[in-house]
């Protein structure tokens, strides 16, 4: 008898008690803000939010529930900002009066299994990748793989693509970084948040993709850092833009972020793939946290900056405990004095 | 003791059915607001996707049923690829599910020892229960794999075979039709079989006695008397799990492959409509998201064909047993 009188009496009890407790502890009136969006982003900003109701008593309440939920929900103004894999163009930035800023950094990476190839060991460059995501490589052996692999025995086994079923950003800034590279994948497939696989099967989420790859030899796709890291999936390594091969991890990351052209990118509006640094890790992504340069509640507002401001400062080690990369110092510069000229922060 | 006058007491009977009547009429309109409310539900459902598909429905019109190009870049969507999935998963559950439900069905009336029944009986209802993402991580944790070993003799064996060969040709994926159909029967198997279950208990005894009497045997009193007393419950209950087998999600999601191809092995990855419903609809926009609302109208109207052409063969059967 769950809601029994006395029952729901206690838990009233309790939870009065409970809600007096915290309230002694915080400071004045606490503000409770609402994002929702992106779900690369949700267990970092679910971390944030933890510690920084902690310091603050100011709780921040993160959906996720997809990038294009998160853009039509601060477009309909439901919730204090939105969080995007994908950045808006300028033209529905200023129709909508609002603004952008990345919040971390993340990369991708191509996942394989292949027996007898340890990982790490495998070397890949853009366009040998995107053909084999076209179809165009269909064995290990070939010798675009070859080449880039001398000393390494590959096997003549064909190649099995796992690609991502659901809609994702992990897909949009992957098919960006193969547009990027190989002419034939952009006229051919294009970049999209979900697009028309040539070949393969689709996994639901990275757990499904990874699943896959586990199970079926001889296969490749391709997933979130963090979860290849966590998951002790067997990763490649890349040839970057600069023509070095260069292993994922965190510098690598923070090297793309430093190096692509912030400076020259209005609102941010720039992917990092194939950043131009001769350590930059090739396939880095971000996500950008949207918001109303005038918000309609202006508490909340001054709140989700001040959790932002928060975050960049502090967050960095949770961040990193996720396998997240915090933003490099240059880049948090730029944002706060694009806060100062477009937000009035 | 006054005898109450007789009129008081034709009053109190004429006040007390007029009461009954009304009340009775209140019954009778809430039924009908339940039963109408099904309908609404129904139809507004059906309704609202067919609003929401609007966009594909109206640029594309007939080409968004037989195009088999799925492009959100470019924004070009058919539903034939989702369609042939659905279809021929259903299929192959069917095909493997009925016959199975049919044996267990029969043994359970028929043959098995009391002390069986009701264990067997009972372990079904529980397989009905078992919620269709548990069956979707046993498919693709321990079901893939397992297919995935046996695939290659499959295609050395059935796929040397004339005409049915090209079904059994591919790679060892363990993931495709094949295996998503095997996890759909598994799943519908329980309610087709408990279907039948009840209403072979409904049979007469007498008339299995007297058919048995004549000399029957078991296999003959089920063919000529079990089956004909209970056909039409029968493709009820089977017409109830393709029901289920068409509109399953997770399950399918997991083991289907989830490619947009139509491929005649059945070892291929495909996709089906509430699969591609599932994966997409969080990050669609635009119309990609108006595509993806026009497949689950595509569903309504996938799942009402079915059900109309079950209807008309039970009334073409209907019409032979009369004949």
């Amino acid at each position: 008898m769950l809601t029994s009188p006395r029952f729901m009496f206690r838990l009233g009890a309790f939870t009065a008690i409970a809600a007096a407790c915290s309230f002694g502890a915080m400071s004045a009136a606490a503000t409770d803000i609402t994002g929702a969006g992106s779900s690369f982003v949700y267990p970092v900003i679910s971390k944030w939010s933890a510690s920084y109701a902690e310091k603050t008593g100011n709780r921040v309440n993160y959906q996720s529930i997809g990038s294009g939920g998160g853009i039509a929900q601060i477009k309909a103004g439901t919730v204090d900002f939105g969080a995007s894999d994908i950045p808006l163009d300028e033209a529905t930035l200023d129709k909508f009066g609002m603004g952008q800023f990345p919040d971390v950094i993340g990369g991708i990476v191509p996942a394989f299994n292949v027996p007898g190839v340890a990982a790490g060991k495998l070397v890949l460059d853009g366009p040998t990748l995107a053909a084999i995501f076209l179809g165009n490589i269909s064995t290990w052996n070939d010798p675009a793989i070859a080449a880039l692999n001398p000393g390494l025995k590959l096997p003549s086994t064909k190649i099995t693509v796992v690609h991502r079923s659901d809609g994702s950003g992990t897909t949009f800034n992957f098919s960006d970084y193969l547009s990027k590279v190989s002419a034939d994948w952009k006229s051919k497939v294009g970049e999209g948040s979900a697009i028309n696989w040539p070949t393969g099967i689709g996994g639901k989420g990275n757990e499904g993709v990874a699943a896959y790859i586990r199970q079926i030899p001889n296969s490749i796709g391709y997933v979130e850092y963090a979860y290849a890291l966590q998951n002790h999936i067997g990763y490649a390594v890349m040839k970057n833009a600069a023509g070095k091969v260069v292993e994922p991890k965190t510098s690598t990351f923070q090297a793309a972020a430093d190096t692509a052209d912030w400076a020259h990118a209005k609102n941010f509006n720039l992917l990092m793939t194939n950043a131009p640094g001769a350590d930059a890790w090739p396939i880095t992504a971000t996500s950008w946290v949207i918001m109303y340069k005038q918000p309609k509640n202006a508490t909340n507002g001054k709140v989700t900056f001040d959790f932002f401001k928060w975050a960049y400062a502090n967050g960095q080690e949770q961040a990193r405990s996720l396998d997240y990369v915090p933003l490099p110092p240059s880049l948090v510069t730029q944002i706060e004095n694009y806060w100062k000229t477009e937000f009035k922060q | 003791m006054s005898s109450i006058p007789a009129t008081d007491l034709a009053s109190d009977a004429e006040q007390r059915s007029r009461i009954d009547a009304r009340h009775d009429r209140w019954f009778r309109w809430l039924l009908m607001f339940c039963a109408l409310l099904v309908l609404a539900t129904l139809l507004g459902a059906a309704l609202s996707t067919l609003w929401g598909g609007r966009e594909v429905l109206f640029k594309d019109g007939f080409r968004f049923l037989t195009s088999d190009a799925w492009n959100p870049v470019t924004d070009d969507y058919g539903a034939l690829a989702p369609i042939f999935g659905t279809l021929v998963t259903s299929l192959i559950a069917l095909l493997l599910a009925v016959p199975v439900s049919f044996g267990i069905a029969l043994f359970l009336t028929e043959i098995a020892p009391a002390w069986l029944r009701s264990p067997v009986a009972t372990a079904i209802e529980l397989l009905a229960s078992i919620p269709s993402i548990i069956y979707g991580m046993w498919g693709l944790f321990v079901f893939v794999p397992f297919m995935a070993s046996i695939e290659p003799a499959l295609s050395d064996t059935l796929g040397k075979l004339p005409l049915v060969g090209k079904l059994f040709q591919g790679p060892p994926l363990g993931l495709g039709l094949l295996t998503a159909g095997i996890v759909l029967a598994v799943m519908i198997l329980p309610f087709i079989c408990s279907v039948m279950r009840e209403v072979f208990q409904t049979v007469p005894v007498r008339l299995k006695e007297s058919s048995y009497a004549l000399g029957s045997t078991t296999w003959e009193v089920v063919w000529d008397i079990v089956l004909p007393y209970t056909r039409s419950a029968v493709i009820g209950g089977v017409f109830l799990g393709l029901g289920r087998a068409l509109g399953e999600t997770m399950a399918v999601t997991f083991v289907l492959g989830n490619a947009y191809s139509i491929s005649s092995s059945l070892l291929m990855p495909g996709t089906s409509i509430s699969s591609s419903i599932a994966n997409e609809f969080n990050e669609a926009v635009g119309t990609h998201r108006s595509a993806l609302i026009a497949l689950g109208f595509l569903l309504f109207v996938v799942t009402f064909v079915v059900l109309l052409i079950a209807r008309l063969m039970l009334r073409q059967l209907a019409r032979r047993e009369g004949n």
